[in-house]
């Protein structure tokens, strides 16, 4: 084997538009340029090949949260602010993180069927009614805004701002360029009313965000790590599932054989969605820093700098999961993608995402025959996320 | 190239006592050998076997000898106040020349390939550890061994050690020089790619266990000392798994996941982390009851046993078949 620790320098912007609207060739070339390269637009270094992804994300002491998701070092900042359970190393991730599963776990999540199953329903019962309708707007969008915000026991009141506060969460894992600006537009306001929602006083005494408070009581968080909890699950807990949900439809309504499996099978729905998310992860990209001098996939990676983990890369990556790699495969066991990262900071919200994607799927699979995409699915332009605005499909109703 | 049968290991092997040696207070050290003059079976750290003392005293001590000299089995028995009647009969009974019927070396504490060891004894719990250390060693991995014990006197093989792999990497804790192994400060901040290998009696080892709360799931392995002999639990002996959507029944290896095993077969399981963190994995037990080894179950869930993880957890030790709902 030979060693390279200089790596090859790619050119092209990551967060230009059309790397974004149309990602998977732009991945396949910087792919070329090796599993780890360096990224001259953003001065950073791109991981991409999948066994490199799995590496940072579970090597938590060489690559570190504590600088944050973006491409700027946040302890650099001027204004400090505490940090994020995503922004925190252990021991501190350590504590937060079993302030959370404590509340979010196998057991609490399998709670949420009953409540979670009849909006699918009525959803979906409406739709069947129809000749076609938007996948995304009409039923992702709908869904986990109707189910979600319930379980973690906010107000009614000002639910309209939480789409707009999870995009300016997300698109700050990126640059500041105008897709982070026009995300950040009304900032203030979305701001102030989620981080309202947070408080303890907001909370209704059934949901997730009650139990989590109820860990300061315990003494294992504080009042600020707990607020900033509800918060986390807010933001990354609502718009990931509509790109899920979304990404899902996009790739199945173009499978009309393993539909028409599925409405023979629809217990298998949960491993067609894990297919699904491997080839379109609503999670594409985000930012580690590197604490110590190290070498990855062959490159010398100097302390200090950020390497931009390319997970819609990996779970395409031909060496994990061959020639066939961005084809979807409902026979393919998609395990070990990393749609939900992994190591210490996989998403805590898996299973509830998991259980909303399989109670939506289910229900439309037994309302609709055929479905198939009706024009163009409109990306949306989002730094991070990958997802659709809009997806039109025709479907034939189930006798 | 020929290819040779795995030559079954007899159940029982006769030995003799080669020698017995006192590495510390109230600590013997027996070193067998075939009574046939053979070699012993081969075996790799973390390894045990069953001493039959008499016909029904039988105890297990971990193997500390050297893996890659099959000539001679060495064991270290510490002799304890309530014990069972095993270790006083060990040191009191044998010497050079005595007779003794063993098993076959088994593992139910097996080394874990990693990039990163810390290994932590306590007392006699340093038996299994020597050959781990002298394998990670071997293998250029990073480790470090934190012994702990009451007094230097009563730590078996601990000069030797700090002699062999220096203080660095060998940091013996003597209570009544610098009191007890502080674990906080040497869990308190998990590690990546690290897995803690402990052994020692049942206080240490829950007090290891709190600690290791906050690492990776599967990063802690533990063996544990009951009276004077090797205690039930963190078993990993192979059991079966029956199916029950398919009525297939398997068997899962010692150094097999129930996961893998069923994936092998063709079942399909949904998984994702395969380090019991996520749930993804949940599966439904029919019957039969499980060693849960996850993070993800809260204890209530645990205590119920009606689901398990399959990416980490096991059958329970005594429970030879689970039915799960696949
Ligand atoms: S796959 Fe994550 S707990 Fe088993």
């Amino acid at each position: 084997m030979s060693l390279r620790t200089q790596p090859m320098v790619f050119q092209e912007d990551p967060f230009d538009v059309a790397a974004i609207s149309d990602p998977y060739p732009f991945l396949d070339r910087l792919r070329e340029a090796g599993p780890v390269s360096y990224l001259e637009a953003t001065g950073s270094y791109a991981v991409t090949g999948y066994e490199q992804v799995y590496e940072v994300l579970t090597d938590f002491e060489t690559y570190s949260s504590a600088g944050g998701l973006g491409p700027r070092d946040i302890r650099k900042d001027e204004a400090w602010r505490p940090p994020s359970i995503l922004e925190s190393d252990p021991p501190i991730h350590t504590l937060m993180r079993r302030a959370l599963t404590g509340v979010i776990n196998p057991g609490t999540v399998r709670a949420l069927r009953g409540p979670f199953t009849p909006p699918a329903l009525e959803l979906t019962d409406e739709l069947a009614t129809r000749s076609g309708f938007d996948a995304v707007t009409d039923l992702a969008e709908k869904y986990p805004i109707r189910v979600f915000p319930d379980a973690v026991g906010i107000p009614e009141e000002g639910r309209e701002h939480l789409l707009p506060y999870g995009n300016m969460v997300f698109n700050a894992f990126g640059p500041e360029n105008y897709i982070f600006q026009q995300a950040f537009a009304e900032a203030d306001v979305h701001s102030k009313v989620v981080m309202a929602a947070c408080e303890r006083e907001s909370l209704n005494d059934t949901g997730f965000g009650k139990q989590i408070w109820d860990r300061v009581a315990d003494g294992l968080i504080t009042e600020q790590q707990a607020t900033l909890l509800v918060r986390a699950l807010l933001s990354a807990g609502v718009d990931t599932t509509i790109f899920g949900i979304g990404n899902t439809l996009s790739v199945l309504a173009k499978e009309p054989e393993a539909w028409a499996e599925l409405r023979r099978q629809p217990n298998l729905a949960k491993f067609a969605i894990d297919e699904a998310l491997r080839l379109e992860s609503p999670f594409q990209k985000f930012h580690r820093t590197v604490s110590v001098d190290t070498e990855l996939g062959g490159v010398h990676l100097p302390a200090g700098t950020k390497v931009l983990v390319f997970l819609g890369a990996a779970n395409r990556d031909p060496q994990k999961w061959g020639p066939d790699a961005d084809k979807f495969s409902f026979d393919r066991s998609s395990s070990g993608h990393v749609a939900f990262g992994m190591g210490l900071h996989q998403c805590v919200g898996q299973p509830i995402a998991r259980l909303e994607m399989e109670i939506v799927l289910q229900a439309l699979l037994e309302r609709v025959e055929t479905i198939a995409p009706a024009g163009p699915a409109v990306p949306i332009i989002h730094n991070v996320l990958r997802g659709f605005e809009s997806l039109p499909v025709t479907i034939t109703p189930a006798r | 190239m020929t290819i040779t049968a795995p030559i079954q290991a007899p159940a029982i092997i006769n030995t003799v006592i080669d020698a017995v040696e006192y590495p510390a207070d109230g600590v013997a050290s027996l070193v067998l050998r075939r009574a046939d003059g053979q070699n012993f079976p081969s075996w790799a750290p973390g390894s045990h076997i069953d001493v039959h003392l008499t016909d029904d005293l039988t105890r297990q001590y971990s193997l500390c000898s050297d893996t890659e000299d099959l000539s001679t089995l060495r064991i270290g028995v510490l002799r304890t106040p309530d014990s069972r009647g095993g270790s006083a009969w060990v040191h009191d009974r044998l010497s050079a020349g005595s007779e003794l019927r063993i098993s076959a070396p088994r593992n139910n504490f097996p080394l874990i390939d990693s990039r990163k060891y810390l290994f932590l004894a306590g007392g006699i719990g340093i038996t299994p550890i020597i050959p781990m250390m002298r394998a990670a060693e071997a293998a250029g991995r990073e480790w470090v061994l934190y012994y702990g014990g009451r007094s230097r006197n009563t730590m078996a093989f601990a000069q030797a050690l700090e002699a062999e792999f220096g203080n660095n990497k060998v940091r013996i804790v003597a209570e009544d020089e610098s009191g007890r192994l502080d674990l906080s400060q040497i869990l308190g901040l998990p590690r990546a790619h690290m897995l803690v290998y402990a052994c020692g009696p049942g206080g240490m080892l829950g007090a290891v266990e709190d600690f290791c709360m906050g690492w990776p799931p599967g990063a802690l392995h533990t063996e544990r000392f009951a009276a004077d002999s090797l205690g039930v639990g963190g078993s990993s002996e192979p059991f079966e798994v029956e199916l029950s959507l398919t009525g297939t029944t398997l068997t899962v290896e010692s150094d097999q996941t129930i996961l893998e095993a069923v994936e092998q077969v063709g079942a399909r399981v949904l998984s994702s982390c395969r380090a019991g963190l996520c749930g993804t994995c949940e599966t439904r037990i029919i019957s039969g009851e499980p060693e849960h080894r996850d993070a993800a179950l809260s204890q209530a869930d645990k205590d119920a046993n009606e689901v398990m993880m399959v990416c980490v957890s096991r059958a329970a030790a005594g429970c030879s078949k689970l039915v799960l709902e696949l």
